[in-house]
């Protein structure tokens, strides 16, 4: 696997704050600019102009008819905004590779990108992401590496606390965290306990996670329940086992949207039941590099679609 | 509206197909994928944009898959499987769904007669209870007819979801825990244990998962089973997908391949220790 998280930065590295949630972007204006984009042959790149202006372009006040929402880049409407999206952030250690620079300064650069990726979920009106930050396959990388990710995301977990609290964000991680180093294992529990009533904003990490071993456990418990007479074998429907997986956490557990950066064209495991009617969206761009504008587009690509549910 | 038959002889024969078949040559140097998964989206929308009859999209789209299978057995891939019909699908209009119902009971006839020609397998996926008696002894009595053919396996997505197919898994492996069960630990349901009870069991995961109609989105479709496969998302509607198109997405697979078997073989090199 090609990515990771972890929160912290090193000493020499000075921390991107979070801005506050009345910050108004400064580039929406531009947008009217851009004419309607061609018919596209394949939706799936990013770097395809694959947005159009609706009627909220209009300038406030011109027309004396339409409301331009000001919180929202122009060109994004409010009632279609994704309400969960999920992201699978590929392409740290090309980035730090592409400029000969260590593999810790990817995920480190990783780490800025989600900030600011979460800062505009927030700002946005998204209730929640989800990012992948660790898979199940992860572990059969190289012993030093993973001990790595492991040591980055402790000291990372314990130094966003304060954020986290200040925008009300609450933390869920999900996935085997069996496998993870003790301390680690009760740093989560305990950041998941003390953010559990912050309602803004969700963050939900994969960590360890495989959307197999989601369902799996998930079948497991239930098949448990029904051994202890807690529920019938026949009752076992489609909605109880949903209801067991990991992604119960959220009030919204199938993203609307997902985005893959890197390049690649797959879902690598993650988060597979949830995913059945999911738009999805693949980005060329390392996920250091994704930043405020390569998400507009994703957004904006998402408005575009017709979503019939498999009908 | 029905599918013309003397199309078999149309494939088989003339200087397209001796084309065909010298650039499938080419191809062969490289990787084939085993197995191909497609989404045949794009259907109506083709009907509707040739102001064609209400309903011939989908027999358009029937003989579009037709041709895909003889181009895949000449090819040698090994697997293909084609969502005809997904659970979802039932909530569409009542005449169209019986279009489609008629539809695959002709379909299953065709089959019979190409299975013969190219030594192919068909299995019929999904929750075949939700289907009419006919059509589902019709569809069974193909899978029995043809379940010894090896060359080519064609399995249909009919009256199914992934997440229909993963509840079904749970509730077979529940019901062979317990006629089995003596341990508690043995009792629990693994990984292992679902696969096995999946209706796509016939098959490996597949290589590539395309679809067609510039949709981006899985709709259910091998969900569990496309895990870790290529997507490929075509804006060309399926009725329209024709060789062209299937040798890009081998291209496609053979430009991804060396990834694939780096990853592969490095995950059971680890596992073996």
């Amino acid at each position: 696997m090609l990515f990771s998280l972890h929160f912290s930065l090193p000493p020499a590295i000075t921390p991107l704050p979070f801005k506050p949630l009345s910050h108004v972007p400064h580039h929406h204006h531009t947008l009217n600019m851009l004419p309607s984009p061609p018919v596209l042959k394949s939706p799936l790149c990013s770097t395809m102009e694959h947005f159009t202006l609706n009627h909220h372009g209009k300038e406030e006040g011109l027309d004396g008819g339409v409301e331009v929402d000001q919180t929202l880049p122009l060109g994004l409407r409010r009632e279609t905004m994704p309400r969960h999206v999920a992201v699978i952030m590929d392409g740290n250690r090309r980035w730090a590779r592409s400029r000969d620079l260590p593999v810790r300064s990817g995920y480190e650069a990783g780490v800025r990108s989600l900030r600011t990726i979460v800062e505009l979920c927030c700002k946005w009106g998204i209730k929640a992401l989800s990012v992948f930050a660790f898979s199940s396959d992860n572990w059969f990388r190289p012993k030093v590496e993973v001990e790595l990710l492991m040591s980055l995301f402790e000291r990372g977990m314990q130094e966003d606390t304060g954020i986290f609290f200040r925008e009300n964000i609450r933390i869920s991680v999900i996935g085997d965290l069996v496998k993870l180093p003790q301390a680690l294992q009760e740093l989560i529990l305990n950041l998941e306990e003390t953010t559990k009533n912050n309602t803004h904003f969700q963050l939900i990490v994969a960590v360890s996670y495989s959307g197999q071993y989601d369902v799996v456990q998930a079948c497991q418990r239930l098949a448990l329940k029904a051994k202890h007479g807690h529920i019938e074998p026949s009752d076992i429907d489609i909605s109880l086992i949903e209801q067991e997986l990991e992604t119960n956490c959220s009030e919204f557990p199938r993203p609307d949207l997902l985005i893959r950066t890197g390049g690649e064209f797959r879902i690598s495991n993650f988060m597979l039941w949830q995913l059945a009617y999911t738009e999805l969206f693949f980005a060329q761009s390392l996920w250091p590099d994704f930043g405020e504008a390569e998400f507009l587009k994703a957004l904006l690509a998402f408005q575009q679609r017709q979503r019939r549910y498999g009908c | 509206m029905l599918i013309n038959e003397d199309v078999l002889g149309r494939i088989f024969s003339g200087w397209t197909s001796i084309l065909r078949k010298c650039v499938f040559r080419v191809l062969r140097v490289g990787p084939i994928p085993c197995h191909v998964a497609i989404i045949m989206d794009g259907n109506r929308r083709y009907a509707k944009r040739k102001r064609l009859e209400e309903g011939t999209g989908h027999d358009a789209g029937a003989m579009a898959l037709l041709y895909l299978l003889v181009y895949c057995y000449e090819l040698g891939i090994k697997y293909v499987t084609a969502y005809a019909f997904s659970i979802d699908n039932f909530k569409r209009n009542p005449e169209e769904v019986q279009k489609i119902m008629d539809l695959m009971m002709e379909s299953v006839f065709l089959l019979a007669r190409l299975s013969k020609v190219c030594s192919l397998r068909v299995h019929f996926a999904g929750n075949l209870q939700l289907l009419s008696a006919d059509l589902r002894t019709a569809a069974k009595k193909l899978m029995e007819n043809t379940a010894g053919n090896s060359n080519l396996v064609l399995t249909i997505c009919v009256s199914y979801t992934c997440s229909d197919e993963i509840l079904h898994a749970v509730e077979e492996s529940c019901k062979e825990k317990t006629e089995t069960t003596g341990r508690d630990d043995e009792s629990v349901i693994k990984l292992a244990d679902i696969e096995k009870h999946m209706y796509m069991a016939v098959a490996p995961d597949p290589d590539i998962l395309i679809r067609t109609g510039g949709e981006c989105r899985l709709s259910n479709f091998l969900l569990w089973q496309s895990c870790c496969c290529h997507l490929s998302s075509i804006f060309t509607v399926w009725p329209e997908f024709g060789v062209l198109h299937l040798v890009k997405v081998v291209l496609d697979f053979q430009h991804k391949y060396s990834y694939f078997a780096r990853k592969k073989n490095a995950i059971m090199e680890l596992e073996n220790g």
